[in-house]
């Protein structure tokens, strides 16, 4: 089998946003790491190399420093990376970043599965999945939070989604597009991994490299605008209390408290 | 002269710092307060190939650098002194002792294992009469045929009661005094050998620290580490490694100390104003800031040299002695910038001083160390080379596989 998962470099969970009066936003000097979400679709990737054989292929599009987050997918396990790297890709939005990425998946040939994190955690978009299976003609299977099972030979997988609703159970025809949710726990980099990352020689595939022309990539050829940026409104957090002789009372006045601001 | 760390490195300090936060962090409190291990600790670590770190692929390890070890160190210390115990124990003051001066037999049987994390080790040197003044031992091992007899008792020894296999020092020619000390592989389960717990320590009280005798303990004489009478040369060596793991492990402890104190100074409000707006705050702050920075240099420059080759006795020394009294003062200015929440174990800080504090007693006293730095200043003291040296680091042999039997 061969995986592809596309991955995004964030900034680490815990930085602080901030956004300038003229709507540049900054995390400051926290260190930046690959979108957790992604974490979980390489490893179930992995894992699915594991029990198939095959290789996983790991992309990313953005700046030259990407090569850390790309890195780390080798180390923890995956076979080759690619950076997507052109001036021209700047301001690409979800659509134009789909596009992109399908152009890449093409150029690398037959592969059965593309498997990225439901959203990143910067963006928190969660179009580029369904844009990408769109590109590239291919079902989309999103929120995946179980594989149930793969026949490489039938050609066919069922996964569980989740939704807000409960579990759903869907088989869908190889290759697809499947975006993870918190679906397991994703391995730290092994030595023999980082070994290798640290060796290995990433190659930059530029829009030339993928056939497209200056004007389908970028800014120009986004659809989307960011007319405002800014920060969200604080918000004024009370805290109260709750007071009681016993426990019981205590969870009595809590629960009518609660009736009473609508929670319950 | 290039100061980054490299991809390699710093691959592996961001693996072993998440390990460290998302494993040890959320147990570590409940463990210590209770001085107990915790239990599937040495399982994850060989899992993860830090009990073999900088041994080479073709010993079991995981064929990394020497610097990689300081790294793993500083950020394992970064969460608790009791994961970096392991380390310095386990890694190199054993393992790297029978890298340095083991027969190949010697590290096929023991090394291997040791580095694979599953035999765990540890180091004996010190006895109830005999801590600074190494020579003073009165452990004896008396040759009978092909096997020597072990006699005597060693305290304060980490993973007393954990380890498989200890690297014991013990006097073979009680006349010779520091001449006549031999080393000696003994596995836990040979005749003769007890072990007990210490309670009751003021620090690394999530780490297992105690004692060992020796009734009568035959070892085949193919036990014995190096030369009949090497055994003096083989523990100070064995220090040069170890206590570049504390010096790694206290620069940790130091920037524990310092994340926690600018956390709570940007969010501690007196008079009107962050803390961390205070003056005498900053003072603090600036010196935890500073002291981090050379006390990384430090231990960063003899892992450089330990991959050179170099002999680095009182480079080491130098920087086990500058960080781990810097920790101490990290340590007890971190708890006055918490207060009386750093006082009490609500917060971490007051750990950081409990265990802060064995570092400048451990592995040399910050007194040894100051007469050591003193004697080589004035050229009283000059390193004679060692029959053995640690091997610089060289990729192609760390790395290269087992040959097939």
């Amino acid at each position: 089998m061969h995986i592809v998962v596309p991955i995004k470099q964030t900034p680490d969970t815990t930085a602080t946003i901030t956004v300038d009066a003229s709507g540049r936003i900054s995390w400051g000097d926290a260190p930046l790491i690959v979108n957790p979400w992604d974490e979980f679709a390489i490893e179930e990737s992995l894992r699915l190399k594991e029990k198939f054989g095959g290789k996983v292929t790991v992309l990313t599009m953005g700046p030259e420093s990407a090569k850390e987050a790309l890195k780390q997918a080798v180390a923890m396990g995956c076979d080759e990376a690619i950076l997507l790297h052109d001036p021209a890709f700047e301001g690409s939005d979800a659509v134009v970043t789909a596009a992109i990425l399908a152009a890449a998946i093409r150029k690398l040939g037959t592969v059965d599965l593309v498997f990225m994190g439901k959203e990143s955690v910067d963006g928190n978009s969660a179009q580029v999945p369904p844009a990408l299976a769109r590109r590239l003609g291919w079902p989309l299977l999103a929120y995946v939070g179980k594989i149930r099972e793969i026949d490489p030979a039938g050609r066919t997988i069922v996964v569980e989604r989740i939704l807000e609703e409960g579990r759903q159970v869907v088989r869908a025809p190889l290759p697809a597009v499947l975006s993870a949710m918190q679906m397991n726990e994703p391995r730290y980099p092994s030595f023999m991994g980082i070994r290798k990352a640290a060796r290995m020689q990433i190659p930059i595939w530029t829009a030339a490299d993928l056939g497209l022309a200056p004007e389908q990539v970028g800014a120009a050829a986004s659809a989307a605008r960011w007319p405002a940026v800014f920060a969200p409104p604080k918000q004024e957090v009370q805290c109260e209390f709750i007071q009681g002789e016993s426990p019981e009372e205590i969870a009595r006045a809590l629960v009518d408290r609660l009736l009473a601001e609508k929670v319950l | 002269m290039d100061f980054r760390l490299s991809d390699e490195h710093r691959m592996v300090q961001q693996m072993v710092r998440e390990f460290a936060e998302r494993e040890i962090r959320p147990v570590i409190k409940e463990h210590d307060r209770a001085q107990k291990p915790i239990p599937w600790l040495f399982e994850r670590m060989a899992a993860l190939g830090l009990l073999g770190i900088c041994i080479p692929v073709k010993y079991g390890g995981a064929g990394m650098d020497y610097i990689s070890l300081g790294l793993a160190c500083e950020e394992l210390e970064r969460i608790d002194s009791s994961l970096r115990v392991v380390m310095s124990v386990h890694v190199a003051l054993n393992s790297l002792s029978l890298l340095q001066w083991g027969t190949e037999e010697q590290k096929q049987r023991y090394l291997v294992p040791q580095a694979k994390g599953e035999k765990i080790a540890a180091y004996a040197l010190t006895e109830p009469g005999a801590g600074s003044d190494a020579a003073a031992i009165r452990t004896t091992a008396r040759r009978q045929g092909d096997v020597y007899i072990l006699n005597g008792e060693k305290t304060w020894i980490s993973l007393a009661d954990l380890a498989d296999h200890f690297l014991v020092i013990a006097k073979t020619d009680p006349e010779k005094g520091h001449r006549g000390m031999s080393a000696f592989i003994v596995e836990r389960s040979f005749p003769g050998v007890k072990t007990g717990t210490i309670h009751g320590k003021l620090g690394v009280r999530a780490g297992n620290t105690g004692w060992i005798v020796f009734e009568n303990t035959p070892v085949p004489v193919e036990n014995r580490l190096g030369e009949e009478g090497e055994g003096f040369y083989i523990a100070m060596a064995a220090l040069d490694n170890g206590r570049y793991t504390v010096a790694a492990g206290a620069t940790g402890l130091i920037r524990a100390c310092l994340e926690a104190s600018v956390k709570y100074a940007n969010e501690r409000m007196t008079f009107g104003r962050r803390i961390g707006e205070h003056q005498l705050v900053q003072e603090m702050i600036a010196k935890m800031a500073a002291n981090y920075e050379i006390a990384r240099l430090l231990y960063l420059r003899a892992g450089w040299m330990k991959n050179m080759g170099l002999r680095n006795t009182r480079e080491t020394s130098l920087a086990k002695w500058f960080a781990t009294e810097a920790a101490v003062q990290a340590a007890l200015d971190a708890i006055q910038i918490h207060g009386a929440y750093g006082y009490s174990d609500e917060y971490d800080v007051e750990r950081y001083l409990r265990n802060a504090k064995g570092e400048v007693i451990y592995e040399g006293t910050s007194q040894i160390h100051t007469i050591l730095q003193a004697e080589y200043a004035l050229g009283y003291r000059k390193d004679r080379p060692l029959r053995c040296e640690l091997p610089a680091y060289d990729p192609e042999i760390w790395r290269a596989e087992p040959a097939m039997a």
